[in-house]
């Protein structure tokens, strides 16, 4: 396969301007802020038509471990930030140090989500076909979850095998460093409305 | 990106700003929770702070201050939408025309005494 295939993976294409993995991914996202668009307006829905909507002693969702995943999906965040950055300073070690740093602090989420919340929820037949509530939290979460693995998946691709790309063509990797960044960043942003949701309101 | 190492570096310091920023946010954003304004005062303060965060990541880490502006054109377009669904639950609650719901009634076990005359 020669670079013809993909065109514009470097360069920016000249009526967008940009390269095309980040054309890509940010019609992907956009894509994406629709799914849980109506995810959130169905949640808005179901909160204001039951009366007996669960409350914050009754969903026993705990603040503090909310408030410690919210932090390390931020830490993740800047974590991200600077694997590009570094990147683009030309340090691949450190580049990987980063991102290894992120994949550990998303793993550290899913462990607190699945072992102190999903897990005790779950043993406690508080499952998404209880109520109304544990449906659209479990559906939700869920599938922020969900991307979270997805994240994870890509981040260790690029720590591993993708790494590859970086000694033959440096710029290529970078951008598809920046690109992995703007899906997690996404992925941290949507948690950011998710937590104030379901765990302070 | 025709970002030089040199301007990378100048970023990182905008980024550990907005680093402490978030993480500060979340500790108001919590804090707050627990004064009480009101159901619809503790909604509009949650989601202030959510969108001010959410606007920090999206401006620096994703860099959208200073991007093309085919990206502003597709976010507009979901950014429109998206505002969009956030206001159907809205148009589609109305008290007036809504049926109450009832619980569906508990099931009794019923024998049939007909026959038995």
């Amino acid at each position: 396969m020669s670079a013809e295939v993909l065109p514009y993976t470097v360069k920016p294409h000249p009526v967008s301007g940009l390269y095309s993995g980040k054309m890509g991914i940010w019609l992907f996202l956009a894509s994406e802020v629709m799914l849980f668009g109506a995810l959130f307006s169905t949640y808005i829905f179901l909160r204001v038509g039951d009366p007996a909507w669960p409350s914050h002693e009754e969903t026993h969702l705990s603040i503090p471990i909310g408030t410690i995943n919210t932090l390390i999906l931020i830490t993740s965040s800047i974590t991200m930030v600077m694997a590009w950055a570094s990147c683009k300073m030309n340090n691949i070690a450190k580049a990987k140090m980063w991102l290894t740093v992120t994949a550990g602090l998303a793993l550290a989420f899913l462990v607190l989500k699945f072992s102190l919340e999903y897990y005790p929820k779950i043993q406690h037949g508080n499952v998404p076909s209880k109520s109304t509530f544990y449906a659209i939290y479990f559906t939700m979460t869920g599938l922020h979850a969900l991307h979270i693995i997805g994240g994870v998946a890509v981040i260790a691709y690029f720590i591993g095998p993708g790494a590859k790309l970086w000694k033959t063509d440096p710029e290529y990797y970078t951008n598809r460093i920046e690109c992995t960044g703007l899906y997690w960043h996404f992925v941290d942003l949507v948690w950011i409305f998710l937590f104030p949701v379901f765990y302070l309101l | 990106m025709a970002e030089s190492a040199a301007e990378v570096q100048k970023h990182i310091r905008t980024y550990l700003v907005v680093f402490v920023a978030l993480g500060g946010l979340t500790a108001l954003t919590v804090a707050v929770s627990f004064i009480h304004f009101g159901t619809a005062g503790n909604i509009a303060v949650a989601l202030i702070i959510a969108s001010v965060k959410a606007s920090l990541v999206a401006a620096v880490f994703m860099h959208l201050i200073s991007e093309k502006q085919f990206i502003y054109g597709v976010l507009s377009l979901s950014a429109f939408f998206f505002l969009l669904l956030m206001f159907v639950p809205v148009l589609v609650h109305d008290d007036s025309t809504r049926t109450k719901w009832h619980p569906p009634a508990p099931i009794v076990e019923t024998h049939t005494v007909d026959h038995v005359s």
